[in-house]
């Protein structure tokens, strides 16, 4: 069962510009919604906000209410070692696979670190980690 | 192709300059001796009736503007009495006095003459119902058609402009086949139709229709047809040069002007210098045989460009391309013209837009620099920044093709640029000189 770790990222289009974030953070905040993980990414004038949230569909309304262009997007999250070589471990497997990553974005957790990949094809790469013995997350496994 | 007048229509190239070439020099000569407004704008040009040698001849003369109207309110600038006069027409002056423009029975006969030939050249004739949802009164649209249309043998339905639902009602009992208006009135009428459930393709008998006095594009003549089974036909006029009166024949290839009537020319608009058939620049109309406001070299303002190549329909008068703007409009960045029309245009071709924009002008040191904000479409929104990227420099390269100039380009959030009713107000100039 590959489906139940895909796991649904809101990507924002913003532009970059003071205040976006804020607001974006303020309507989050607003509809109880937590944040597990985000990430900015940004060229000249516009950005995308990319986050893993408990409530992805609240959160995708009450931005959208705001008047921001809200998508997700299917993205796998990896268990990696808190230690030097972690990172290295994940990112062999995929290299060897030819599967390339378009963005990744981390965060330490209680238990590891999770490196959360957005990746050409998804589906490969989730059966590939698996067969080298990596561990992936589920939504619910996020927090 | 069938022709209002044939004889006059499809009269070979150089006799028609002919024809024009002795009309304009009998107005010329009108012009000197009676007009005591162009008689002095002719001396200040230092230009005599005799110097009109030939057609080409006409660049000598000394151009007529708009402010010359509000500036000769209401009938300074009239050649006939006011006994001659059967109609006077007004135009709004939304930027100012409104004009008045005074009209002697002949010239509504020629207004009349000329809107014949163009319905007739769109197919239109006798067993025609015409429903003509132009404004009636002091606006041309109106009246203008519906002469028109009558000297043809056409039924005219006068139902000028609103009461959108009777307008539907009579269009289906009185089986209107064609309809004069302006685009977003034909668009509206599409729109009720449908919340009436009335189909405009299977329950009316409408089949063509002659729009104009509002721009309008390519798109939406094929959103026309396809919405609603219409071949839509662009009309051209202003109330300076009478009204509408010239418009594409059934070809849909550029709108004819009777070169009997008037004729058209391309100028630079900055420099006046005229330029050849096939650039894009101001239009400039002189008409041959008005009577009660004779105009030379009036420069409407408009922009387009003249297609000087046969027309496949077979006459040989000249025609103009669709109008892409105002030269009100204009900006001039780093040297080069630039019309908001023409970053409009482009931007329409992208997919990944929404297709509203806004332009922004600064000066940074001694160069202009010019930034267009553009909209993102919903659906071409990606999570990746590459993609985002790659649009940007789509538009940045779609935009240099189009302009021949490099402005900025911004990505904006869907929804974010401001959206405008009535006429769109798309460029910020903050620009001191």
């Amino acid at each position: 069962m590959q489906g139940e770790y895909i796991i649904k990222q809101i990507s924002i289009f913003s532009e970059n510009k003071p205040g976006r974030l804020a607001a974006i953070a303020e309507a989050l905040e607003k509809s109880n919604v937590n944040i597990y993980a985000f990430s900015i990414a940004e060229a000249n004038s516009f950005g995308v906000v990319r986050a893993l949230v408990d409530k992805p569909d609240d959160a995708r309304s009450v931005l959208e209410k705001l008047g921001f262009a809200v998508q997700f997007t299917d993205v796998i999250a990896v268990r990696m070692k808190d230690q030097p070589g972690g990172l290295h471990e994940v990112a062999q497997i995929l290299g060897d696979a030819g599967i390339n990553i378009e963005y990744a974005y981390a965060y330490s957790g209680r238990e590891a670190a999770v490196l959360i990949l957005r990746v050409s094809q998804a589906g490969e790469a989730i059966s590939k980690i698996q067969a080298a013995g990596g561990s992936l997350l589920r939504e619910s496994d996020l927090g | 192709m069938h022709s209002w007048d044939p004889r006059i229509e499809e009269m070979p190239k150089a006799e028609l300059e002919k024809v024009q070439y002795r009309l304009l020099k009998t107005l010329v000569y009108r012009l000197y001796s009676f007009s005591d407004f162009y008689h002095a704008r002719m001396k200040e040009a230092k230009v005599h009736p005799d110097d009109i040698k030939t057609l080409a001849d006409i660049r000598l003369l000394p151009f007529m503007y708009k402010s010359d109207l509000r500036d000769n309110y209401p009938d300074k600038l009239f050649c006939a009495p006011q006994n001659d006069l059967v109609r006077y027409h007004v135009s709004s002056g939304t930027t100012g006095k409104p004009t008045v423009v005074g009209y002697t029975q002949k010239d509504l006969d020629l207004w009349t003459t000329s809107l014949a030939r163009a319905l007739t050249s769109c197919g239109i004739g006798k067993g025609d119902v015409i429903q003509v949802s132009y404004g009636y009164g002091l606006f041309t649209g109106g009246l203008g058609l519906h002469y028109g249309a009558e000297r043809i043998g056409a039924t005219v339905l006068p139902t000028s402009v609103g009461n959108t639902e009777r307008q539907i009602e009579l269009m289906q009992d009185l089986k209107a086949t064609a309809i004069a208006c302006t685009p977003s009135y034909l668009i509206h009428i599409g729109e009720a139709a449908e919340r009436m459930g009335v189909s405009i393709q299977k329950d009316t008998q409408l089949r063509s229709a002659i729009i104009g006095a509002e721009p309008w594009s390519e798109t939406m003549r094929t959103r026309i047809y396809e919405t609603m089974g219409v071949r839509a036909y662009d009309i051209y006029g202003t109330s300076e040069i009478s009204g509408p009166m010239f418009s594409e024949c059934s070809e849909q290839k550029g709108i004819h002007i009777w070169g009997d009537i008037a004729i058209p020319e391309i100028i630079d608009p900055e420099t006046g210098e005229p330029l050849p058939p096939g650039e894009h620049g101001e239009l400039v109309m002189t008409v041959l045989q008005k009577e009660a406001l004779p105009m030379i070299r009036y420069r409407i303002g408009d922009l387009t460009q003249i297609l000087d190549e046969p027309c496949p329909c077979g006459r040989t008068h000249p025609r103009i391309q669709r109008i892409s703007g105002r030269v009100d409009d204009m900006l001039i960045i780093r040297g080069i013209n630039v019309f908001p029309s023409a970053v409009e245009h482009a931007i329409l071709s992208i997919p990944e837009l929404s297709g509203h924009f806004m332009i922004e002008v600064d000066r940074k040191g001694s160069l202009d620099d010019m930034l267009v904000r553009v909209e993102m479409a919903p659906e071409a929104l990606s999570d990746k920044i590459n993609d985002l990227i790659n649009i940007k420099r789509k538009v940045e390269h779609t935009l240099k093709n189009a302009l021949n100039v490099a402005v900025q380009v911004d990505l904006s959030e869907p929804g974010s640029l401001p959206r405008f009713e009535g006429k769109a107000k798309r460029v910020i100039d903050r620009r001191v000189f």
